[in-house]
């Protein structure tokens, strides 16, 4: 047992805990109100927003696992850099225009102005649907980061006494954010990333010095890791493979609840398009990140006695962990691991808010009690919000890790179907709401056949077109057959003059402001 | 200050070209899939990508300052 980094650990841990709770004080108004409790009355100005979608996008998970990636198989796990820079001008682009519709018709979540753009209760509900199935693995996976860090403590027992350190953290959360709502990720956003950031730059000065520079660092990654493997005649290989997940991954991830949680809570039009310019920050030290999994493979972490029992347990998830074991003082391993750990909180409290937004907004409003008071709706979104993380808990207590890797990989595949619905809604409303249903419905079929065909372990699936083959991202070849559906199914209700539906947004909505 | 709306759709058609142009960089793999010339002993691959983040950054923010 590392003492010293434990006390450090729990002290922090504390502090965050304390801050959480004194949240609910802040911009205070009634939480008995779902726009309070899920947006904080949509009040968040630039630097709380940027602290919320940064504490949001760059999870524990991807602490844990770019440079696990990076560790495991080399210079393709740097497609995260590609992606992160694709999401912000095509966000800049396109998402202002959600907030400004959201806001002048009071929708907390996608699904709200889908069902409101194509009056259809089915596709608002489908949309609702996948949010939430996408999501509830990505709770779970945060709860891996937690469990290395702390494995990586010492406590490695299994079972019911080695998930107890999990469940206290997680208990913590779920009495915070009950209590809270959106407020308490927000501030502890920041603490997170003051946190996050003194790590990432002690770790970039501190090992690399004591590695002998950057050079020296990749002098030591094996030349079959250091490049990506060029094509040979008749297969793209990893070149489609690289360029297809990164952009698939960028087109995916403002549909995610979470992303759109963040985004709906701005207090206006600008913090958006603003943050946007200043989200790249994070990108920066994304690439930092994936850095750590090089100076690991260089640091010989693997090839340590001392961490052979580790990396049998957790894999190459332990890459990072071990690094920071390998290079630091015990009170800073402390520091770092408590890094890490409140970074799994912030998004899997943003997670789980938003899943209880779209629950209560699209299925208990819509379909259980359609006169459910304000009152009532809000208690609703804080008991499924407690319900979602007992059911992440469950998922990684009681199911092999793995399942919930392979589960968090088809929710990418699955929440890129709502684009067409939601990001396509935003511009026109050419396409036919049946003919949406039929594009989804195939998506998710053709995205989750593909992954199947790779037995859930890759998302990329070999296309074969003549006699080329063109390894590439599941998601994005799906997301093809699902607007190829769309179209076609638009064509031939509009022949059938099936009916479309009205329109309750007008165009001006969509370029609205508050001044 | 022009705004959005303001705006000729040809200006508005360039200035969202502008804010993809990023994705040139990004998606064009062979361009940067090489080890030479490297920066400081780190390879181009690592380098051009951090590089293109920045570049990146600069595109939003222009974007931002001209309030498209």
């Amino acid at each position: 047992m590392n003492w010293t980094a434990l006390t450090v650990f729990i002290c922090l841990f504390a502090a965050v805990t304390v801050i959480g709770f004194l949240a609910a004080r802040w911009k205070a108004a009634s939480l008995d109100h779902l726009h309070e409790w899920g947006l904080a009355g949509r009040r968040f100005g630039t630097l709380i927003t940027w602290f919320l979608l940064g504490g949001d996008l760059y999870t524990a998970y991807t602490f844990i696992a770019v440079p696990a990636l990076v560790f495991g198989a080399g210079a393709l796990g740097f497609f995260a850099l590609p992606y992160t820079l694709m999401v912000f001008p095509f966000v800049y682009l396109v998402f202002p225009r959600l907030w400004s519709v959201a806001h002048r018709h009071g929708y907390v979540t996608a699904s709200d102005f889908v069902r409101a753009r194509y009056d259809s209760g089915l596709l608002a509900l489908l949309v609702a649907l996948t949010g939430i199935l996408a999501t509830m693995p990505y709770i779970a996976l945060q709860l891996v980061g937690i469990q290395v860090v702390i494995g990586a403590m010492g406590f490695t027992g299994s079972g019911l006494l080695g998930a107890l350190p999990l469940v206290v953290a997680f208990g913590v959360l779920a009495a915070y954010d009950y209590s809270s709502g959106i407020r308490a990720p927000a501030m502890i956003a920041v603490a997170k990333d003051l946190l996050i950031y003194l790590v990432i730059i002690a770790a970039v000065i501190v090992i690399p010095a004591q590695l002998g520079g950057y050079g020296h660092i990749f002098a030591a990654i094996p030349a079959s890791k250091l490049l990506l493997k060029p094509p040979v005649p008749g297969n793209l290989g990893t070149y489609s493979a690289y360029a297809t997940l990164a952009l698939g991954s960028a087109l995916a991830l403002f549909l995610y609840p979470h992303s759109v949680t963040g985004l709906l809570s701005a207090s206006n039009r600008n913090v958006i398009k603003r943050n946007m310019a200043l989200l790249p920050a994070y990108s920066l030290v994304l690439a930092l990140i994936a850095f750590l999994g090089y100076m690991a493979i260089a640091a010989g972490v693997a090839q340590n006695p001392a961490y052979t029992a580790f990396f049998k347990q957790y894999g190459t998830n332990f890459a990072v962990p071990a690094l920071l074991l390998h290079s630091f003082p015990d009170w800073f391993v402390g520091v770092s691991f408590a890094a890490i750990a409140i970074g799994a909180l912030v998004p899997a409290a943003i997670m789980s808010i938003a899943s209880a937004n779209l629950f209560t907004c699209n299925i208990y409003k819509e379909y259980l009690k359609r006169d459910a008071t304000p009152q009532q709706q809000a208690r609703t979104a804080k008991l499924v919000s407690l319900l979602v993380k007992v059911g992440a808990l469950c998922f990684i207590v009681f199911v092999p890790e793995q399942y919930a890797i392979q589960f968090q990989l088809l929710g990418g595949l699955w929440i890129i179907q709502t684009l067409p619905a939601v990001v396509v809604g935003l511009y026109t409303r050419w396409f036919h709401r049946w003919a949406l249903v039929a594009g989804w419905l195939v998506g998710m079929i053709c995205g989750t056949w593909m992954a199947a065909t790779q037995g859930f372990n890759s998302s990329i699936y070999p296309l074969h077109m003549g006699s080329l083959t063109v390894p590439g991202y599941a998601a994005l070849y799906s997301l093809v057959a699902n607007f190829a559906i769309a179209i076609v199914g638009t064509l031939v209700f509009r022949l059938l003059n099936a009916p479309a539906g009205e329109d309750a947004t007008a165009p001006a909505d969509y370029v609205h402001d508050v001044a | 200050m022009q705004t959005a709306e303001s705006r000729s759709p040809l200006a508005r058609v360039l200035w969202i070209l502008f804010l993809l142009s990023p994705f040139v960089g990004a998606l064009w793999v062979p361009l940067y899939n090489r080890v030479d010339p490297t920066l400081g002993g780190i390879p181009f691959f690592y380098w051009f990508q951090f590089v293109w983040i920045i570049v990146t950054a600069v595109v939003t923010g222009v974007a931002y300052w001209r309030r498209v």
